[in-house]
């Protein structure tokens, strides 16, 4: 174990968190003995069969890529990129108000099913009901972890355990978070919960545990699959098309350009957090 | 100069001590109950919500490692500031200072949500985290204050790191109270917190708590092993004690005339002062009335100099106003909800725009009065080993030249009764 | 009385070995020697070597928690995900054991060597889909 990974080497591409010294006995063992060879071999061999998959794929498929502005699904063993900001753009005007899908949808995708007590169930997205006391104007929209540039959660989190990923979800790593909440504290958004009794109906894909922070995770291990958000699928679903997600660096996306076209506010912008949620019609 | 003061370990074998003892273990027994039965069914069984996230624990917490800043102040007022007849005292109030801040640090982590990976928070760390300095500038007290200590009680080798020592302690327990402030400071959405004024206004509240702490634990120590306390010593701390609370009460005032000049800090501003809620009765009530302007009464008005029930009473009623003001900052800082829209009318499926409920449970205060019998069980079983506290702090020991009548003519003051000694 | 005293006691010590010759065979039966019957996986053989596995998963499952937590690497060699997947044991019901029971493939070496994981703290304990099922389907099997 002593030996420096190499497999945390190649694991390291660009854009990735350097995380604490990772003992990778995969590697362990590529640099002792015969069989290692093979393993390496194997690995080489398939990474050059997706490589050369894809490229085909996206050979073939480019034209029709291109048109459609679709986002490359990213192969499973590369890692996120810098050159993605994720985003989500939510349009109020076809918000209703008595619509609360995308939050069901989000519950029963990563079961934060509560207890019937509500100041202490969790909340990864919720119904906001708005009206300006000026002129009366009455939207409603949702409101979850706003997934900033710069946010104050990761900011005062004593052990590093709020993180942004490279491609601009903020995640929190439940194996280090310590429960000290602090980062509710900071939150502008008031987007995070605490997990204040042990969970009933945990999802592979959605690990929750007692006595840790959690909060909206941009459904990432859907984004990993090239599958569209549970919110957002929902919302699409039922015909409402108020939610619409994209990557905002590139100014090809459907996301990019209806930004481009219309006027849009975000939350708290006098904070300059930066948030990767935008909300038109307000 | 000081040769002639001798320290001397406490007994500890009388029935008293015993039965203190006792109760300090029943405490720490409940608190660790308490501690127990949260983590078990989760924090759902305290008054702890997703809108105050932040309860009771925190208040004892907060308090007690103002304290511990705060106790050190007397050996720097001693050491870095050369008064020297505070010297006898400074041992004391290094271990007041330690075992406070032993006992804070015991409530904040046994309320956290993964207590048992305690050692995460040791071994990573978010640099850019105030929270993360903090647990340096926590442990690290630890490690200057001993050695501060056994500079002091080391008069072969210790004596020569006592100057050293005693500035590297007064910078750093100024840095731990800035970082606490700071928690709060470094808050930027908000506005009850988010002000550079909360680290000056924190450092006020340590020494004004913690003096009123170290008073009462030096009063009952005395008074419990026979030790004469002579009335220099009650009149100088206080005198410093009322000066360290007018601070305080100045920082207070700047505090809330800042939030209240802001438009947009003005909501929150008339909530916590003007609310007619628990807030602004424990702000008036308890923080202004009880624990600002009696004490200050107590301590500083001239006929009063030296009176031992009156500085008993003052130190009393600091505390409980120093509750007041934490509870009233932690709490009522984050009962009052986030304003994500300003100018808008907003209601939610959750508790946006309400005013955060919250009712302290009865195990959250155990473990906060846990960290208190930490404090007091560290300080009882510490001074029966080691010599802390001189066996006489009677004027001819603490000031055998007299020099507090030079002082009190520099300073103005009119020290009356001079008879009244309290031995 | 004195005699009486040594019968009662050694009348014990040869209960105390009865049952300790009982339970011998029992525990060596498990797989021809000493040590937990471990119950088999689905596939043909581990995505390791089954030695390596036994000293390693741990090393494993760590390098690949953080591998996709923060770079978003989700291949399934070394996931918890595909463990659970392929070393489901099935309970009375037909269904999946949770972490609960002591037939759940984790439980049967932990409880062994005397060794809690921490995992299913927060982790399922039991297969969904890996590859997780449109909305609304995912809770099914749960």
């Amino acid at each position: 174990m002593s030996t420096r990974c190499t497999c945390a080497e190649t694991c390291q591409q660009a854009g990735s968190v350097p995380r604490r010294s990772l003992s990778c006995t995969t590697c362990t063992r590529t640099t002792g003995g015969s069989e290692s060879t093979k393993t390496v071999g194997t690995m080489v061999s398939r990474r050059c069969a997706i490589t050369g998959a894809l490229s085909a794929f996206v050979v073939s498929h480019g034209v029709f890529l291109l048109l459609s502005k679709v986002v490359a699904a990213k192969p499973a063993d590369q890692s996120v990129s810098r050159t993605i900001r994720w985003g989500l753009l939510v349009d109020v005007t076809k918000c209703t108000e008595g619509c609360s899908s995308c939050v069901d949808a989000c519950r029963e995708e990563h079961g934060w099913t509560g207890f019937g007590r509500p100041a202490t169930d969790p909340q990864w997205i919720r119904k906001l009901f708005l009206k300006d006391r000026a002129t009366g104007y009455a939207v409603s929209l949702p409101i979850m972890c706003q997934h900033c540039e710069f946010p104050p959660c990761v900011d005062v989190c004593p052990t590093g355990a709020s993180f942004r990923r490279a491609d601009g979800i903020v995640l929190v790593d439940r194996h280090i978070c310590i429960g000290c909440r602090y980062c509710m504290m900071a939150c502008p958004y008031n987007a995070r919960s605490f997990v204040h009794e042990t969970p009933r109906n945990q999802q592979p894909h959605t690990p929750r545990g007692k006595g840790c922070v959690e909060s909206c995770t941009l459904c990432a291990h859907r984004i990993d699959h090239d599958r569209p958000l549970a919110c957002v699928e929902r919302c699409t679903e039922l015909g409402h098309q108020a939610l619409l997600f994209g990557n905002l660096n590139d100014p090809r996306s459907d996301i990019s350009q209806r930004l481009a076209s219309y006027a849009s506010v975000r939350v708290r912008p006098d904070l300059r957090t930066n948030p990767g949620i935008y909300y038109q019609g307000l | 100069m000081y040769t002639n003061v001798t320290y001397r370990e406490i007994e500890g074998r009388s029935p008293q001590y015993f039965i203190l003892l006792a109760v300090v273990g029943v405490f720490i027994a409940l608190g660790l109950c308490a501690a127990y039965y949260m983590e078990h069914n989760g924090h759902h069984v305290t008054g702890m919500s997703n809108q105050i996230v932040w309860g009771m624990p925190h208040v004892f917490a907060v308090f007690l490692i103002l304290a511990a800043s705060g106790a050190l102040n007397i050996a720097s007022v001693a050491s870095v500031f050369e008064r020297t007849m505070y010297k006898p005292l400074a041992r004391m109030s290094g271990l007041v200072a330690i075992a406070s801040l032993a006992g804070g640090l015991t409530v904040l982590i046994l309320d956290l949500g993964r207590p048992d990976r305690l050692v995460l928070a040791m071994v990573t760390y978010n640099f850019k985290s105030i929270f993360a300095w903090n647990v340096f500038l926590y442990t690290g007290l630890f490690g200057i204050v001993g050695f501060y200590l056994w500079s002091m009680m080391d008069s072969r080798y210790g004596m020569r790191f006592y100057k050293p020592a005693a500035f590297a302690t007064f910078l750093w327990r100024l840095a731990l109270t800035t970082g606490t402030g700071s928690i709060f400071g470094f808050l930027v959405a908000r506005d009850a917190y988010n002000s550079a004024i909360m680290a000056p206004l924190f450092i006020a509240m340590s020494f004004a708590f913690g003096k009123a702490v170290f008073i009462l634990i030096l009063i009952t120590t005395c008074h419990f092993t026979g030790r004469s306390l002579g009335r220099v010593v009650l009149f100088r701390l206080q005198r410093l004690m009322g000066i360290v609370l007018a601070a305080t009460g100045y920082f207070v005032i700047v505090q809330h005339l800042t939030n209240l000049y802001m438009a947009e800090r003005q909501m929150v501003e008339m909530f916590i002062l003007f609310g007619g809620n628990v807030y602004s009765f424990l702000f008036w009530v308890l923080q202004i009335i009880v624990g600002t302007i009696a004490p200050l009464i107590l301590l500083l008005y001239p006929r009063l100099g030296g009176n031992l029930g009156a500085i008993v009473l003052a130190s009393i009623l600091v505390v409980m106003g120093g509750f007041a003001q934490i509870y009233t900052i932690i709490i009522g800082g984050q009962a009052f909800p986030l304003s994500l829209f300003p100018g808008m009318d907003v209601s939610s499926t959750a508790f946006d725009a309400t005013i955060g409920p919250y009712i302290p449970t009865l195990p959250e205060v155990l473990l906060g009065f846990s960290g208190f019998a930490v404090m007091v069980g560290i300080v009882m079983i510490a001074m029966t080993a080691l010599r802390f506290l001189p066996l006489s702090l009677s004027d001819s020991v603490v000031d055998p030249d007299h020099l507090h009548e030079i002082l009190d003519q520099e300073d103005g003051a009119v020290g009356d009764a001079e008879a009244k000694n309290f031995t | 009385m004195r005699s009486d005293d040594d019968w009662g006691l050694s009348r014990l010590l040869v209960v105390f070995l009865v049952i300790i010759n009982c339970m011998a065979p029992a525990v060596t039966k498990a797989g021809d020697k000493m040590g937990p019957l471990i119950p088999k996986g689905k596939g043909e053989r581990c995505v390791e070597e089954t030695g390596f596995m036994r000293r390693n998963h741990m090393e494993l499952l760590k390098h690949q928690r953080d591998e996709t937590l923060y770079k978003g690497i989700r291949t399934k060699r070394h996931s918890l995900q595909e463990c659970i997947a392929c070393h489901t044991v099935l309970g009375p019901n037909g269904r999946p054991v949770t972490i609960a029971s002591p037939e759940h493939f984790c439980n049967v070496c932990h409880a062994y060597v005397a060794v809690t994981p921490d995992c299913f703290m927060c982790h399922a304990s039991t297969p969904g889909s890996s590859d997780p099922l449109p909305s609304g389907d995912s809770n099914e099997g749960k």
